[in-house]
């Protein structure tokens, strides 16, 4: 690799991230050709990957060596210090060039290797398939086609080929709604809402400029609404502030003017711009990562990072979508300016709320590949996945995360899958170690032959699916329940899962989750002894009536019976690592919580990681 | 009977109740002497019965003949009664307001409740001070249960019976006490049995301006320490409010006078400060219709957050003196009867498995907070609805409460009782229909003659029947000690002991 210049440094220092008192370890830092692995002396092994790094920065020459400070896109903050500067600079160099592709052939994907061969690859692409998806939901049906109008990508570049329209809209309806739309992207079925007939649709802003019109984009407009005999209006929400909305009039685009489409009811709901939503983010890790924190100055930070007020403004839009939809059967048409990143939020959201399919496993992997992937949200630009313009990227999916983890929060049963689901999915659409978010829309993704070159992400789920499931999750009292979110501000907290991932000193050190997953597990192995035990019973008794009563059989009444003491040793057996790890308590000490000025002092006698007298330390992510 | 002078209309029809949760219903009001009663006369279970001590604050307001009442209550509730008629919306209102307010403890429920339970234990004898010690008696040899306070002359918010160096006499316990702020000499609150080290509590000493010392005090405090240790003393106010305190005749350890001591200063607050906290959270919380920015803004100018972290961070400290430094401690803040019973209740929770406990957890609440002489009566007369500004009332149990929470929430399987449980002693610490927490301490106690004349909480929480409301199903005993994390993305707002605002 013609970048990397040094490969092994020892004697690197790995700092606490929140240590008043500089706390670190001491190990070996190693460079390879997609990851950077610091090992400690405790052999505790801390893999970076490099399409993860966000940045890096070489701080001034100290003393103990030269500061490195990476900080990673799945919100990991490494500092390191590299005793000679000469190495410190040759790593610095090295990972600059490693975290910022330029070609998307350079990009994990291309040479993660799974050892698995063509026709499972092919399957494991083939696992999500969104004609499927749009079956399940009833259409093609009396009102709702698919069209063909953009099979070979004619109108629109970065919509998928297969799209759903309004049966009585014709293509020539379709081709004109297109050349009024920005980027062609004219308004199509998103989701069909089966029982009340009603739709959900999506498509970008109107090139109305001051007073622009067009025949046909109303007339398609007027098809959707046709498309939904329940109810003779619809809704266009527009999702930017009005403000956004009036400014992009001057520059020919804007929003739809009600007095030109009949029955609409149009609707600002001022979600903010991936520009805005990048800054906030900033800040908010700003005030995450300052050390000795106090919480008020958390709590400003907060407030002034506006980052819950953004994540409350998508949750309440797609509350409103889903109202729409479930209290007036009124079908909603839903933009913002290209229709790929707050429409892509609200649509998926608002669909996630209506239809509990999409809160199991399999249906939100639908749902992403639907609403995100198939229809355009540019994932390699937002999330920086080679080296282009900055001010592309927008943490727009983390914030639909983030809002999924909120509803998991206010619905703990309603969700198929936990906290881990959402925090690997983040980590992978920045990895680009599948092939799933690498591109910005479906041509590209084609013309990139990802599915002959790469695997998919969704499988690799599918088959640590253990590890992803909601132990309080009733399937049955979901049928059909649409969720109603509460959107008080106060139901709004941070998410330190997944913002602070990796510290793991802030975490609380035991999990009911893993607790209630275990004593699930226990339950089922205890099950399976009843059965094992029954089954002897009947075999036994089986022998008795074909009167081979034998001392043997008296025997077995009595516990010392060696059949009865083997399976007991063996469920004990089964039973025991199971204790072992809910009787885990996370590793921490005193010192790691910093309760004080006091800690260097006090800590003086502790070994660098403590755990408890019988805790053990163990990662959870 | 008394009460009846009160009551000036004792029942109306056609009232309309409204309360969060439940559905609006209309029926009829009653009062008793005692409670707020309205059936609906259909349901039985569409009855609310409102102990009038529980009643924080009342507002009236007429729309022409409807007059409303609304009632804020100190579990935090907000209860609104539309009655038909103006002048019996006058008389009940001001009946519940004279009856909210009374003024002699002899006249409170608990002297009249009655139980319609099966009393299996007798509560008052649950946690003797003896079988406490008992439980230590055989680790602990350098420390005896001296009766010098007996008749409560000593000092008078301490019970009979407390644990004190077995080399120090009475005679030496009565010196030392009129050299501690309201008589309360150090005292042994938590042994370590691990290493042997201790913590004891007390209240400041009387330094006064001119650098007062006093001898026994100084060898009562060394007594604790083993040959050749060191312990930390930790004042729970900061330096300047503790040097402050020197012009009101109190003050702090002088170095010189305990060289084997180290001082470390804290800041948690007390008093009045804590009530406007809460007082501004419970106004934000009620607040439905605030932007994000407005909430947190309010939730982080009240200020109640720092202030769990600060008591956390200070029984951290304490645990860590304890546990990690092998060094034993003494804490104080002024009185010794507020801040420092959270921070020694506090390390315990966090070093003693026993705590941790539903019986251990009582133990604890009936050693440290009702022995050790909390002024309950004071603390608790309001609450966050209270418009008086008096000098004593303050939320120094909720916020110890609030901490245990915090903890459980980091280790949900280390604790035998659940949420439930702390909300259910934080409403009886405000208003209950048993006698545990009448009162400022075991001398007025004893006087009101509680044990005789009410029944403890303890007899009717430790029943089967309700204990398995309060038990927590994950609770598996590990014998850690549990360190929290303090940082503030770790702290959480305690929604559900605000549960009755939200929606």
């Amino acid at each position: 690799m013609e970048h990397i210049r040094t490969t092994k440094v020892e004697q690197v220092k790995l700092l606490d991230r929140f240590s008043t008192s500089n706390k670190s370890l001491t190990g070996t830092l190693y460079l390879t050709a997609t990851h950077l692995l610091f090992i400690d002396a405790h052999q505790k092994e801390t893999w970076i990957l490099h399409h993860h790094i966000a940045s890096v920065e070489k701080l001034a020459l100290t003393t103990s060596g030269c500061p490195l400070v990476i900080q990673c896109k799945n919100f990991r903050t490494v500092h390191f210090i590299v005793p000679r500067e000469r190495d410190c600079h040759d790593i610095y160099n090295s990972l600059l060039q490693l975290s910022k592709q330029a070609k998307y052939e350079d990009l994990y994907a291309f040479s993660y290797n799974p050892k698995q061969n063509d026709a499972e690859r092919l399957r494991g692409w083939e696992l999500i398939d969104l004609a499927e998806e749009y079956k399940r939901m009833g259409v093609p049906n009396s009102n709702w086609q698919l069209s063909d109008a953009n099979r070979e990508y004619k109108i629109c570049e970065t919509y998928p080929r297969e799209l759903y329209v309004p049966r009585i809209a014709s293509k020539p309806i379709i081709v004109g709604s297109s050349k009024f739309r920005s980027k062609g992207r004219f308004p199509v079925l998103s989701y069909y809402h089966q029982s009340k007939e009603a739709a959900i649709c999506r498509c970008s802003q109107p090139l109305s400029g001051f007073s622009a019109r067009c025949l046909e984009d109303e007339h398609l407009l007027q098809a959707i609404s046709k498309a939904n005999p329940a109810n003779r209006y619809m809704y266009v929400m527009d999702t930017r502030p009005r403000l956004n909305a009036m400014a992009n009039r001057a520059a020919g685009k804007g929003y739809e003017n009600e007095d030109n489409y009949s029955n609409i009811r149009f609707q600002f709901v001022g979600i903010e711009n991936i520009h805005v939503m990048r800054s906030s983010l900033q800040k908010l890790l700003e005030v995450n990562g300052t050390k000795g924190l106090s919480v008020n100055d958390f709590y400003s930070g907060l407030e002034s990072s506006g980052w819950l007020r953004h994540i409350k403004a998508v949750m309440d839009a797609a509350i409103f979508l889903a109202k729409a939809i479930a209290a007036e059967s009124a079908s909603v048409l839903v933009h913002c300016s290209d229709g790929w990143d707050r429409t892509s939020q609200v649509c998926s959201l608002g669909s996630l709320l209506l239809d509990p399919y999409y809160r199991t496993i399999r249906g939100f992997m639908v749902l992403i590949e639907k609403d995100w992937i198939s229809f355009g949200h540019k994932f390699s630009e937002r999330c920086g996945h080679l080296d282009g313009d900055p001010k592309e990227v927008s943490p727009v999916f983390t914030q639909f995360l983030e809002c999924v983890w909120h509803l998991t929060e206010q619905f703990p049963q309603a969700f198929e899958f936990n906290e881990a689901f959402l925090l690997q999915i983040h980590e992978h659409i920045h990895s680009c170690q599948f092939g799933n978010f690498i591109g910005n829309c479906q041509k590209e993704r084609e013309e990139l032959k990802l599915k002959e070159k790469t695997y998919s992400l969704w499988p690799f789920l599918l088959d640590d699916q253990k590890k992803y499931l909601n132990p309080l999750y009733s399937s049955q009292s979901q049928k059909s329940a649409v969720l109603e979110p509460n959107t008080v501000s106060f139901n709004f907290k941070f998410w330190r899962n997944m913002y602070h991932q990796f510290d793991r000193t802030l975490h609380p050190r035991q999990s009911v989750f893993n607790i209630i997953m275990n004593m699930n597990e226990q339950n089922k192995q205890l099950e399976k002894d009843i059965k094992d035990l029954e089954s002897q019973i009947k075999q036994r008794k089986t022998k008795q009536t074909d009167g081979i009563l034998s001392k043997e059989l008296l025997n077995s009444v009595r516990p010392e019976s060696p059949a009865l003491k083997a399976t007991l040793s063996l469920k004990e057996q089964a039973l025991l690592p199971v204790n072992n790890v809910l009787r885990t308590i996370e590793g921490s000490s005193p010192a790691d919580n910093r309760y004080s000025e006091y800690a260097d002092e006090f800590s003086k006698a502790e070994p660098a990681v403590v755990s408890l007298e019988y805790g053990v330390a163990r990662m959870t992510c | 009977m008394e009460f009846a002078e009160l009551i000036k209309t004792p029942r109306v029809d056609n009232v309309v109740l409204h309360r969060p949760f439940y559905p609006a219903v209309e029926g009829t009001l009653c009062l008793t002497g005692h409670h707020l009663i309205l059936s609906s006369r259909q349901d039985n279970t569409e009855e609310l019965w409102l102990l009038h001590s529980n009643i924080d604050a009342i507002d009236k307001r007429f729309v022409g003949p409807l007059g409303t009442i609304i009632i804020k209550c100190k579990d935090f509730r907000i209860i609104q009664l539309d009655i038909p008629g103006m002048e019996e919306c006058l008389n009940i209102a001001s009946s519940i307001e004279a009856l909210s307010t009374l003024d002699s403890i002899t006249l409170m429920y608990p002297f009249f409740y009655r139980p319609m339970f099966e009393v299996i234990e007798d509560g008052w004898h649950s946690f003797l001070p003896e079988q406490e010690f008992e439980l230590y008696s055989s680790t602990i040899s350098e420390w005896r249960l001296s009766y010098v306070n007996k008749e409560f002359s000593v000092c008078p918010s301490y019970p009979p019976a407390v644990i004190v160096p077995k080399a120090i006499d009475d005679d030496a316990l009565r010196k030392v006490a009129t050299f501690r702020h309201g008589g309360r000499f150090p005292v042994l609150s938590y042994y370590h049995k691990k290493n042997g080290m201790v913590i004891m509590r007390s209240g400041q000493p009387l330094t006064g301006t001119n650098g007062r010392r006093c001898k026994e005090d100084e060898k009562l405090i060394n007594a604790t320490l083993r040959a050749g240790k060191r312990g930390y003393i930790i004042d729970t106010r900061p330096l300047n409010i503790a040097q402050q305190a020197r012009a009101k005749g109190g003050g702090f350890e002088q170095e010189a006078h305990y060289p084997q001591w180290r001082r470390i200063h804290k800041s948690i607050d007390r008093y009045h400060i804590l009530q406007e906290s809460l007082i501004k959270l419970v106004e934000s919380c009620n607040d439905q219709t605030q932007n994000m920015d407005r909430w947190l803004s309010k939730l982080e100018a009240s200020n109640w957050l720092t202030h769990i972290k600060e008591i956390l961070t200070t029984a951290c400290l304490a645990a860590q003196c304890l546990d990690r430094e092998g060094a034993s401690i003494l804490i104080h803040g002024t009185e010794g009867t507020d801040s420092t019973l959270q921070v020694t209740s506090l390390a315990q929770i966090i070093l003693e498995p026993r705590s941790r406990t539903i019986r251990g957890f009582e133990a604890l609440i009936e050693r440290e907070w009702l022995q050790a002489g909390h002024p309950f009566q004071q603390r608790c007369a309001q609450s966050a609805y209270c418009n008086s500004k008096q000098k004593w009332e303050s939320p120094v149990f909720l916020l110890f409460l609030d901490c245990v929470w915090q903890i459980l929430r980091q280790f949900p399987c280390s604790f035998e009782f659940n949420e439930n449980f702390l909300i259910m002693l934080f409403e009886h610490a405000y208003a209950s229909q048993f006698g545990t927490f009448l009162g400022n301490n075991e001398s007025e106690r004893c006087k009101l003659k509680l044990q005789q004349k009410t029944m403890s909480l303890w007899s009717w929480v430790n029943r089967p029947s309700e204990l398995s409301k309060f038990t927590n199903p994950l609770f598996e005993a590990n014998n850690l000690v549990i360190w929290p994390s303090v940082a503030p993305q770790s702290l959480q707002l305690w929604e559900d002991s605000e549960a009755y605002l939200l929606k």
